[in-house]
């Protein structure tokens, strides 16, 4: 983990739960899990700005996740994606042989991105399997 | 006029609440209302009422536009992309009935399938971390009766099991645990502050990645042993030290743990030593460990799988009889070395849930998605076939996180001419028979 | 199956008939057995060879979720013995505990064709029953355990006959259960703490009954309720050098208790694998077999029946509702542990184990097994077990036979043990000359499992109206040596089950429907107990009542005894 990376994990929250059971194709569920939850700390060391869209970038691949104050910290140095499609776009496929992939600890590069858009899922999707850009 | 049915189980997490009050129209056509569940179970059920509900099956095109297809039609196409594949993924499993996932068996069995349920990205590294240390486990009526110290160790239950703690490990008045919660522990060990961290007595904000060397240390302080360096994994000692002699102290205590030490590094050996710790506190009191399973019935598949074909997860039965190595025969492996050349989903989301190498790997291959849900796996497969919710629409058994199957009830009927998945299986399996003596 | 068969020339042993190798023809009608048939009917030739009944499994763990447990936690039980998918049957797979599959196809293919599940745990007794619809072609029941039950221990402290009797009807009716299971009364309850009851006088931690006021309660409901099956125990104390004592106190529990049923069976207490409770000694250094007195006792009350238990010499796996035994043992070999403590019910462990023949307590564990069949003066009363698969898997059945009917075959095996001397010394093995006879073994594995469960006159014989569960096998009477008869009974030349031809040239050649056998007694209504189930449920187990009883659904194809105890 290099000095300007963050900790990414992914995982859980009701507003997922909640978004998911109502269709992953509606704007709750973008609204839900497209979102990086940052610490106070960590959006002062980066330089960006609380509620901007910031890309987020790993050796896996990159997504432009809208950036909160987290709810549930403090965690400088962890930054937390609910789980879906957004926080999978750069989450660490190594299984390290167990099968089961690092989607708990993954270094990534925030960076600051107000000008582009959080994907819709749809959207998301079919950028990351087939390169189509809307 | 309406009816009030009760004691119906919900179709959302390991929790497997049973207590849910439905209220239907008369003629069980419409659900109007659910009592006792969380907001998750809740959205669940009201979902089911979504006017743009998709109620048949779809081909979806390169656009990304969709055209409607019969259920036959979908029937065909499916067991023609099992029969001709040489190696087809079946992965899902999760969110539907032991009725639905016994027949995937069958057919995982005639076309020598790789099947695999969602352990896969969750509760795997636990299945495989039991296979090397055992588990000392109890029901949760254990719980809510006798325990006295409860440690959440890697997961968040106020977001992702929202009533376990008052239905079973926090809350309740037991027949030993009058006192409810004034007379339990609670310690919380997560590198976030979370909600469910704020109940907790005793906060051990771990380092994320860190779970391993911090239970180790705390082996070691339940032996006695003096542990060296003044931080253990972001902890001070002496919190170590405390946490230890509050687990020695209690008569029952109880370690449910999640993904935090399921996904993180270490893996499987995490849960080897959670296990282990649980296994030496038996020494001094009485302790029981369980895994806060996900989905409602990834339980109940890795139950099937195991007493059909002897292994939970991660089944590869292309050689005609059952091999089980997970990092081998496991989804997110065989999708990454592009050894799969078909794939069927069911009772699951992939398309969400993997990491995006192993769904572009899904998008690029034969591929039917059955879900009632458009989804992000829907959106990428060739086909996308929608059936009744299990446990609102139609029943069936589902296993909970502790292993007690509950029946699943149908409380409203599915949208009209609607199949469910078991009986799309069927179908499907009855195609496959054809298609192989022809 | 309306199928006529006729078996021709057998040498037949049904101890139902008292026929003793008599050479004579078995006919076959409408799935039953009849005195005669068409000439119409299918003729299997059965010259030189060995005609029984299809055997009676008393006692196997083969279903439920201790099992399962046990299959996926053991992932190195599958290796080097699968099959792949045949023409009739599934794929298989495990040595210790099979896939469901396969357990049903290697019960059929010995000739079996009743298979007693030992313990459901209630709460998961739908589980049992998903599991047993799974298990192909053998008929099947599943015992509910209740001495570690709250409502039992509660009714039994207040001497409420009425209340106990009520609830074993209810629990009997919600599982779909057969009989009446003890495991470690008492102190399996105990064991929710950490502790157990090390003998049968030690009460139970704030519940305050002792596990001989359990097992006698029990025993006399299932007595005012006259169920087909006696209480089914497993005593406490079990696998420890000395036990044999509480054992015997056990036994001596059934003393002037007389039976009352209508199903024919005569005792009222079943032992199970008596073998793991037949120890001397004091520790595992002076540690003997105390057979003798143990079959001493049995051979003399004639109101008790046993099954042995007999260490087959693999490795297997141990489970057993004795949590507080299964953790002792993995202290004792340091194998992975699994347990389950049950709300309100029970407990179970699971530990893998090598029964190593270079071990002299192995060797002399294996020594007890036998000598205990072949001390037993009523074969009718004693019932060959591996307790499956604790003390080794039923696919050893035909080994044990062996052993028990050449007695060059044993001591072939156990004139080459590491310790064979101290075995000796531990044990009177050496000194039996006697060989089970095949009339005897058909009591042993028949008959005499049948009448205890009170299936006399369904099961595990060759009378005219029995089902016609029929088993042939290629051997005789001329040529019973070991190796023959482990050969011969492992695999069947052919199988019927209720008439259909399942096994055919020593294969399963087809699946058949499966019954699923249980009890339905009726009783007074009783509102307290109604009230006191509500009750429980409401502030102790974490289901709703109203989901705990299994559905029809789960048992296709069910076989309901009815008793009335009104």
């Amino acid at each position: 983990m290099s000095a300007n990376s963050i900790n990414l994990i992914s995982g859980r929250t009701i507003q997922q739960g909640v978004a998911m059971e109502g269709g992953k194709e509606k704007d709750k569920y973008h609204k839900a899990c497209g979102i990086i939850e940052m610490d106070n700390e960590d959006f002062k060391k980066l330089d960006i700005m609380k509620n901007t869209n910031v890309s987020v970038t790993s050796s896996y691949g990159s997504v432009v996740v809208k950036a909160i104050e987290t709810t549930q910290g403090p965690h400088p140095g962890v930054a937390f994606i609910p789980m879906g499609p957004w926080a999978n776009s750069v989450v660490s496929d190594e299984t390290y042989s167990t099968g089961m992939p690092t989607f708990k600890g993954t270094p990534v590069f925030i960076k600051a991105a107000p000008d582009e858009r959080v994907l819709k899922m749809i959207e998301l999707m079919r950028y990351n399997c087939w390169g189509e850009k809307q | 006029m309406t009816r009030t049915i009760t004691d119906v189980v919900c179709p959302f997490c390991g929790t497997l609440c049973d207590d849910l009050i439905v209220t239907v129209s008369e003629d069980g056509k419409k659900l109007l209302d659910v009592e006792n569940a969380c907001a998750i179970g809740a959205e669940k059920f009201l979902h089911t009422q979504a006017s743009d509900r998709v109620t048949r099956p779809r081909k979806i095109q390169e656009d990304g536009s969709s055209v409607e297809v019969s259920y036959d039609e979908a029937i065909e196409y499916t067991a023609q992309l099992l029969v001709n594949a040489k190696k087809p993924l079946m992965y899902g499993w999760s969110s539907t009935s032991c009725e639905a996932q016994s027949v995937g068996s069958e057919i995982a069995e005639q076309v020598g399938a790789i099947i695999d349920n969602t352990a896969a990205v969750c509760h795997g590294t636990t299945l495989v971390a039991v296979q090397n240390v055992g588990i000392p486990s109890c029901t949760l009526g254990e719980v809510k009766n006798r325990a006295d110290r409860i440690i959440f160790w890697g997961c968040n239950p106020a977001h992702a099991h929202p009533r376990h703690m008052s239905r079973y490990s926090i809350f309740p008045r037991g027949y030993f645990t009058g006192k409810g919660h004034k007379n339990r522990k609670l310690i919380v060990v997560d590198p976030r502050t979370t909600d469910t961290s704020s109940l907790a007595d005793v906060h051990l904000q771990v380092e994320q990645g860190a779970d391993y060397e911090l239970l180790q240390a705390l082996r070691a302080a339940v032996r006695g042993q003096e542990l060296t360096g003044d931080i253990i994994a972001g902890v001070p000692k002496e919190k170590v030290y405390e946490a230890a002699d509050l687990l020695k102290s209690g008569r029952f205590g109880v370690i449910f743990f999640g993904m935090g030490v399921t996904q993180s590094l270490g893996k499987d050996h995490n849960i080897d030593a959670a296990i282990m710790l649980t296994k030496d506190l038996n020494e001094y009191t009485k302790f029981s460990i369980i895994a806060m399973r996900g989905h409602y019935n990834v339980t109940g598949s890795g139950q099937v799988l195991g007493w059909q074909f002897g292994f939970p997860y991660s089944v590869d039965l292309s050689r005609g009889f059952a091999r089980y190595n997970p990092g081998e025969t496991g989804s997110i492996e065989l999708l990454k070395r592009k050894e799969a050349d078909a794939i069927v989903v069911l009772g699951s989301d992939p398309g969400a849930h993997f990491p995006v190498r192993c769904v572009r790997e899904i998008a690029n291959l034969p591929s039917v998605c059955i879900d009632p849900h458009i989804t992000p796996t829907s959106e990428i497969c060739k086909l996308h076939v929608p059936v009744a919710f299990v446990g609102i629409e139609v029943g069936g058994n589902c296993y909970r996180m502790d292993n007690v199957p509950i029946d699943s009830r149908k409380v409203i009927e599915p949208p009209e001419g609607m199949m469910t998945d078991e009986e799309f299986l069927r179908a499907v399996n009855t195609r496959v028979s054809e298609l192989k003596a022809a | 199956m309306a199928d006529e068969y006729i078996i021709r020339n057998g040498q037949v042993y049904d101890p139902k008939q008292g026929i003793k190798g008599d050479v004579m023809d078995i006919c076959i009608n409408n799935g039953k057995i009849v005195s005669k048939v068409s000439k119409k009917a299918k003729e299997v030739d059965a010259t030189g060879k060995t005609v029984m009944a299809g055997a009676v499994e008393i006692h196997a763990h083969v279903a439920g979720p201790k099992v399962n447990e046990g299959r996926n936690y053991r992932p190195e039980d599958k290796l080097f013995t699968c099959r792949a998918t045949g023409a009739n049957t599934h794929m298989e797979a495990g040595f210790s505990i099979p896939t469901t599959f396969r357990t049903g196809y290697n019960y059929a293919r010995m000739g079996y064709t009743t298979v007693m599940e030992a313990a459901m745990p209630p709460i998961y007794a739908r589980h049992v029953h998903e599991e047993i619809k799974d298990t192909p072609i053998v008929d099947q029941g599943a015992f509910p355990v209740f001495g570690n039950n709250w409502f039992v221990f509660e009714y039994l402290k207040n001497k409420e006959d009425a209340n106990v009797n009520a609830y074993i009807a209810w629990l009997l009716h919600v599982t779909k259960g057969y009989a009446i299971k003890i495991v470690n009364p008492g102190g399996s309850e105990a064991w929710g703490w950490g502790k157990n009851c090390d003998t049968i006088h030690d009460p139970v931690p704030y519940f305050d009954i002792t596990p001989a006021e359990i097992m006698s309660g029990l025993m006399k409901a299932n007595e005012q309720l006259g169920l087909p099956h006696s209480i089914h125990v497993h005593t406490n104390n079990l696998g420890n050098p000395g036990n044999y004592e509480t054992t015997l106190d056990t036994f001596r529990l059934a003393e002037g208790v007389k039976t009352n049923n209508k199903f024919g069976r005569e005792q009222v207490f079943h032992h199970t694998h008596v073998q793991f409770h037949s120890y001397g000694g004091d520790n595992w250094g002076n540690f003997e077999s105390k057979a003798k007195d143990v079959m001493n006792y049995v051979n003399q009350n004639k109101n008790i029946t046993i099954d042995l238990g007999c260490v087959t010499l693999d490795e297997t796996t141990t489970m057993t509702a004795d949590g507080p035994f299964e953790h002792h043992l993995t202290e004792l070999n340091h194998l992975k542990w699994a347990n389950v403590d049950v709300e309100l019910e029970t407990s179970s462990g699971i530990v893998p184990y090598v029964y190593n023949p270079d071990i002299k307590v192995c060797a002399i564990q294996w020594a007890i097994g036998l000598e205990l069949g072949l001390l037993a003066k009523d074969p009718m009363r004693t019932f060959i077990t591996t307790d499956h698969p604790n003390a080794g898997p039923f696919t050893r059945y035909p080994r044990v036979f062996g052993w028990l009917m050449d007695q060059k075959y044993r001591n072939e095996r156990l004139s080459t043990f590491k310790y064979s001397e101290k075995v000796n010394d531990a044990t009177s093995l050496g000194s039996l000359d006697r060989e089970i006879t095949l009339y005897e073994l058909a009591q042993m594995t028949r008959a005499g499992p049948a009448k205890a469960l009170g299936l006399t006159d369904m099961c595990g014989g060759l009378a005219p109206g029995m089902d016609a569960n029929v088993a042939i096998y290629n051997i005789n009477a001329d040529s019973l040596d070991g190796a023959s008869i482990e050969k011969a009974f492992s695999a069947a030349d052919q199988v019927f089950k209720c008439g259909t031809l399942v096994v055919d040239n020593n294969d399963i050649i087809t699946e058949t429907d499966k019954r699923t056998l249980w009890v339905d007694v009726k009783v007074p209504d009783n509102k307290q107990v109604e009230r006191d189930v509500v009750m429980k449920f409401l502030k102790y187990y974490s289901m709703n009542l109203a989901n705990y009883e299994v559905s029809d659904h789960f048992v296709p194809h069910p076989y309901v005894i009815e008793v009335d105890a009104t």
